[in-house]
């Protein structure tokens, strides 16, 4: 078990490697230097040269990558040019919020979806089945952020029950997690449905019922527990999902996460903390990842390590 | 699964040679229109590509035409929808917005298939390191979320209707290559490719010829389930000012111009995401009853 667990952090190390690549070439690739911005239309030469040379840009690409790689190892994720702070020092004050914002939609889903998916199973071709799986099919298809905005409208701003923007108390909360909360629960109801019906039809199941097993037990105990396995998988695909949608939702609700870092960053042509920060919201994803395969091994003894 | 467990996993082959068979094909058909959803999609999709095409003479201003005294006026019998901060008809630059939708969602996904079917035959043909190296790249790509990568090379190449399509195409791939490449993988071994290799066929007829069509179905049904995520995430780019530039109408751009009148005019906020709402859920209604008609195991 620990070797499996030991084996899969070690299998992340090629993966983050490959993500800092990705982030860095996208980044370094594009055109337009970003010393023009910095110094300016009308900057001498001398002065462009300086600037240049104390960015380290005019060394060569695979150079710049290992001192950024270096840097990185160090937890130096460069300074913002804007706000002339360190990069790692904003990361470290807004992520908190996005992770907040995560965990509670992430929960709010799971405990929406998986009844539903489980109830529109079991009852499969009935009115309730057919209707739970058409609202699971509109949810999927609304954007996120306009069923945010929606929302904000209604509540925050016709019925003034919410804060209409910001960040702090546990009012400014309760819009933006109902909005990622319930688009999610529609994804994941759907997936815990067909999940729970693969169950269904397993011999294992049979066989309980031919035992004379009670209904609710072979539901409960024998399809029930086999049918959430497949779901912690999903657990970490959400994971991805719900961090990469907080860019979007962090701007509609102007909450002050990493996602709206992300967004203030490309405005601002803050190249440094948009690096940054894609980068550390990436990996956290792939952390994600990795816990819900850890997860999954642990909770399912069939899988062998 | 259904109880017909046995039959439906050595019925594999069989199935798929059948859908592609002249006379079964009708079948096929007939099985995926007499799904209600089926139908329901594709009309839906059909109705918006009229409109698309049609949008010069379908609607009842040009997308630009400012009218400033009658600006931000609520839904009446001169403005079905509305009007903007610029007086400018809503349903008007919704009927052109559906044009970027269309356009981003086709081309892009078509970029990505391309590019994910590439990267998976090789993988899955020829196995070995070149295998290794795609397979780890997808694995990558995979569990990162699209609109953060899409994100990070819109930043990069700057906001535009080109570049947004570059960087979706560029970031979506990976769900094709696994697809392919997984029945590549399964399909290298069996007797007809064997055949066709000892027969002294090359390596690019084998792939195009004999076992890119057992991958067709489940391209197929991809397809249709990514095209409505792109139309999502260009309208949640747009939205967010990094996709299509004013005073091209997308619905995400349009969008976000309402988000400053929220309170005053609301409408410029609501029909946009209706129109989309109504697209993306046409195109999953028709995904989801081909993927059942096609391919139940997906």
């Amino acid at each position: 078990m620990l070797k499996y667990i030991i084996k899969k952090i070690l299998l992340m190390i090629p993966v983050l490697l490959g993500l800092t690549i990705f982030i860095f070439l996208i980044l370094h690739l594009a055109p337009g230097e970003p010393v023009d911005l910095i110094v300016g239309p009308n900057a001498t030469p001398e002065v462009y040269e300086n600037v240049r040379e104390s960015l380290g840009l005019n060394k060569s690409l695979p150079l710049q990558y290992t001192i950024f790689l270096k840097n990185l190892i160090k937890g130096d994720l460069g300074r913002s040019i804007l706000q002339n702070r360190p990069v790692s020092e904003l990361i470290i004050e807004r992520f908190p919020v996005t992770f907040k914002l995560g965990i509670l939609s992430l929960l709010l889903s799971f405990i929406i979806a998986v009844p539903i998916g489980v109830i529109a199973a079991i009852k499969r071709n009935t009115y309730l089945d057919y209707i739970s799986m058409t609202g699971a099919l509109i949810g999927i298809s609304m954007p996120t952020f306009w069923f945010g905005l929606l929302l904000l409208y209604f509540f925050a701003y016709r019925l003034g029950w919410f804060p209409i923007s910001g960040y702090g108390s546990l009012k400014h909360l309760i819009l933006p997690v109902i909005t990622v909360g319930l688009t999610d629960a529609a994804v994941t109801a759907r997936m815990v449905r067909s999940s729970m019906l693969e169950v269904m039809g397993a011999d294992y199941v049979r066989t309980a019922r031919a035992k004379g097993v009670h209904e609710n037990r072979v539901m409960g105990k024998h399809a029930l527990k086999n049918a959430l396995i497949p779901v912690i998988t999903l657990l970490g695909m959400r994971v991805g999902w719900i961090f990469g949608g907080s860019v979007i939702l962090e701007t509609v609700f102007s909450i002050p996460g990493i996602g709206r870092l992300i967004v203030d960053g490309i405005f601002s042509r803050d190249y440094p903390v948009v690096q940054g920060s894609i980068l550390v919201l990436a990996a956290s994803v792939l952390i994600g990842n990795l816990i819900a395969d850890i997860l999954y091994a642990v909770v399912d003894p069939r899988i062998k390590y | 699964m259904k109880e017909l467990n046995i039959e439906e996993s050595s019925g594999t082959l069989k199935d798929r040679e059948v859908i592609y068979g002249l006379e079964e094909r009708e079948s096929f058909l007939r099985k995926l229109f007499s799904n209600k959803g089926a139908v329901f999609g594709l009309v839906v999709i059909i109705l918006f590509m009229l409109t698309a095409l049609l949008a010069p003479y379908l609607a009842p201003y040009k997308y630009d035409f400012m009218n400033m005294p009658n600006m931000l006026t609520g839904p009446s019998a001169k403005n079905l929808l509305g009007t903007d901060e610029f007086g400018r008809d809503i349903l008007s630059r919704i009927i052109y917005g559906s044009r970027i939708s269309l356009v981003v969602g086709f081309i892009t996904v078509f970029i990505s298939m391309t590019l994910g079917i590439f990267l998976g035959a090789l993988a899955g043909y020829f196995g070995g390191w070149i295998d290794y190296l795609i397979s780890g790249i997808t694995d990558i790509a995979w569990s990162l979320p699209v609109s953060l990568l899409a994100i990070a090379f819109v930043a990069a190449l700057g906001p535009s209707l080109v570049n947004l399509i570059i960087a979706i195409a560029m970031v979506s791939w990976a769900g094709f290559t696994r697809v392919v490449r997984g029945q590549f993988l399964a399909l290298r071994e069996s007797e007809f490719i064997q055949a066709a290799q000892i027969l002294g066929m090359s390596n690019t007829r084998i792939i195009l010829k004999h076992m890119f069509p057992n991958a067709l179905a489940p391209v197929i049904v991809l397809t249709t389930m990514e095209i409505p995520k792109v139309i999502i995430i260009e309208s949640s780019l747009s939205f967010l000012g990094l996709g299509v530039q004013p005073p091209t109408p997308s619905w995400g751009s349009i969008m976000s111009a309402g988000r400053n009148y929220i309170l005053e005019a609301p409408w410029i906020i609501v029909f946009p995401g209706i129109a989309m709402a109504i697209l993306v859920l046409g195109f999953n209604f028709f995904g989801d009853s081909l993927r059942d008609t096609l391919d139940p195991r997906l």
